[in-house]
């Protein structure tokens, strides 16, 4: 495994494009959540404090770091289809497997340079999550700290979920631009499901049901947009907002479902093509 | 004879296209094996399947003693094809280091390698920056780095100039006098015929000969004639047994010999029936002409 990886590694670290990539989908996010975390003061006018807000006591910083933080996974996308591209255009894939890498061994060092750079990424938005916290939260018992931390496992699971239907659509067309062009017509299409199937049923919270099950809305679904959450913190009063925001296990497999899809697609189709 | 690689009843379909059909042959530790074929004739496809990035339609192939898997047998086997791929932003050397990861080879050898292709000096010069002869050396390198029992090459000198042709043949030639088992894929005569002791004719995916290079060529050759008395040479040559089918092109008689015989005796022969010589020479078919002779005939 670790062999896989470093050859992976070697590949992307050596490319200039792929660095300044990875530089901004991890660097990016936590100098957001740095800045955004500091009191910034507009020329005297008024001082800007988002800590004010309580958006950073525990445990919501978990919800709300992790949500806007897996925005940045874009960049990273760019990362994995061109791994898959460049070495189609390349025909470096070809060289690779006639040197002797099976092809299941170049599907499992692309997987798990994706786990490899999930895993770091989890672990860099939980630090700067719980040091901010720590500074900013009214509440600093072990018990409130470590509740809700299930949103840094969500995370994790969106990231490796969202990274490996990218790579599989890398292999099914073979060329970057295209396959990121794939994320905007599945986005299209999980919205035609959710049409057809309010038509077929005239229910909306049947076709709700129906779309959760899709890749991209399963993905989304694990983290919860936290904005209601915020409102509901500061006005107690508005309980008609209340919904839903919670990690649920099922969420959880749904996803892990779609990403052992995607990688066994992905190793299928270099299975039966003709290089 | 320690055997290499077995091909038994190989067949490869492109929807309607049959691209290799049953094809069947063995390669032996230690000889340099030529697959000789037009263009099209499925070369390149029969090499993308025993190297595992083309799919078989039917039939088997077995490296070494058949009990290795493929992508096993494929570190101990150097492979380029085509043209050399690899990375553009990298170097030369991290290229190679690369492929060592892959084959789990010792660093040690990128060096060895690039040494005996003469790249030394241009390791950490960017990939991009190559030009198309040094690329090529550059994957015969690629290809050395795991000391294989057989190197494979797919048109190694296409779209090279003469000095890199000239390059490659003699590093192949190199290659082969350390004992390495060579397969070349090429539609270069000469190529083979310089470099090869054995060879598979193929057309249209199917087998046409496979033997011995100097079997291939096992005519005893040809004389080219040229003489005043024509019509009394032609006759007499027709009466002659030695002396199979006959070429006539305006003033030049070709005849071909069934039994050996030199030019000196055939001159004295000739001499004693009063006929006296303006042209002789004798000749040996090349393997362009028998190779032609195969593809034209079937």
């Amino acid at each position: 495994m670790l062999r896989l990886i470093n050859l992976e590694l070697q590949k992307l670290l050596l490319s200039k494009v792929n660095k300044v990539l990875i530089f901004i989908s991890f660097v990016l996010p936590f100098t957001v959540l740095i800045l955004s975390s500091i009191k910034i003061n507009f020329f005297g006018f008024f001082t800007l404090e988002l800590g004010e807000l309580g958006i950073f006591n525990f445990p919501i910083i978990w919800h709300i770091t992790t949500f806007f933080a897996s925005y940045f996974k874009l960049f990273f996308a760019i990362v994995v289809v061109s791994m898959i591209g460049n070495e189609y255009s390349n025909k470096t894939i070809k060289q690779n497997l006639i040197d002797g890498l099976s092809k299941k061994e170049f599907i499992l060092s692309k997987f798990y340079t994706i786990v490899f750079f999930s895993l770091i990424s989890t672990v860099l938005i939980g630090v700067a999550s719980f040091l901010i916290g720590l500074y900013y939260s009214s509440y600093t018992e072990t018990s409130i700290i470590i509740r809700e931390t299930e949103y840094l496992l969500a995370y994790f699971v969106k990231l490796v979920g969202f990274f490996s239907l990218c790579l599989f659509f890398g292999m099914l067309v073979k060329r970057s631009a295209f396959a990121l062009a794939f994320l905007f017509v599945l986005y299209i299409i999980e919205w035609l499901v959710f049409w057809g199937a309010y038509e077929a049923f005239e229910s909306s919270d049947m076709a709700w049901k129906i779309k959760n099950y899709m890749p991209l809305e399963s993905m989304y679904k694990l983290i919860d947009q936290p904005f209601q959450r915020i409102i509901i913190t500061k006005y107690p009063d508005k309980m008609d907002l209340a919904y839903d925001y919670a990690v649920h296990w099922y969420e959880l497999l749904i996803v892990m479902g779609w990403t052992a899809i995607f990688v066994f697609l992905s190793y299928r189709l270099l299975k039966v093509r003709d290089l | 004879m320690e055997t290499i690689l077995t091909l038994n009843n190989l067949t490869k379909k492109f929807g309607y296209l049959t691209a290799v059909k049953d094809l069947s042959f063995t390669i032996n530790k230690g000889n340099v094996y030529g697959i000789l074929g037009p263009n099209g004739s499925g070369k390149s496809t029969t090499l993308g399947i025993v190297l595992n990035v083309v799919n078989k339609t039917s039939g088997n192939y077995s490296w070494f003693d058949g009990n290795t898997t493929t992508h096993n047998a494929l570190k101990k086997v150097g492979a380029i094809i085509e043209r050399p791929n690899f990375y553009p932003y990298m170097s030369a050397y991290q290229n190679l280091k690369l492929v060592c990861k892959i084959k789990g080879v010792d660093y040690s050898k990128i060096d060895e390698k690039l040494d005996i292709v003469g790249l030394t000096e241009r390791k950490d010069s960017k990939f991009s920056t190559y030009s198309l002869g040094m690329k090529q050396r550059l994957a015969i390198a690629s290809a050395l780095l795991n000391d294989p029992e057989i190197l494979i090459l797919d048109e190694p000198t296409n779209g090279l100039d003469p000095q890199g042709i000239h390059q490659i043949r003699s590093l192949i030639k190199q290659i082969a006098s350390n004992g390495t088992t060579i397969l070349l894929a090429s539609h270069l005569l000469d190529e083979v015929e310089k470099v090869c002791t054995h060879v598979v004719v193929l057309r249209k995916g199917e087998k046409l000969y496979s033997g011995r290079v100097d079997e291939m060529i096992s005519s005893y050759g040809f004389f080219e004639l040229k003489t005043d008395k024509h019509e009394e040479l032609i006759t007499l040559l027709e009466a002659d047994n030695n002396f199979g089918k006959l070429k006539v092109e305006g003033e030049l008689i070709t005849a071909f010999l069934n039994e050996p015989m030199d030019a000196s005796t055939f001159n004295k022969l000739m001499f004693e029936k009063g006929i006296a010589l303006s042209h002789l020479v004798k000749r040996k078919a090349s393997l362009e002409e028998q190779f032609l002779q195969l593809t034209d005939n079937q």
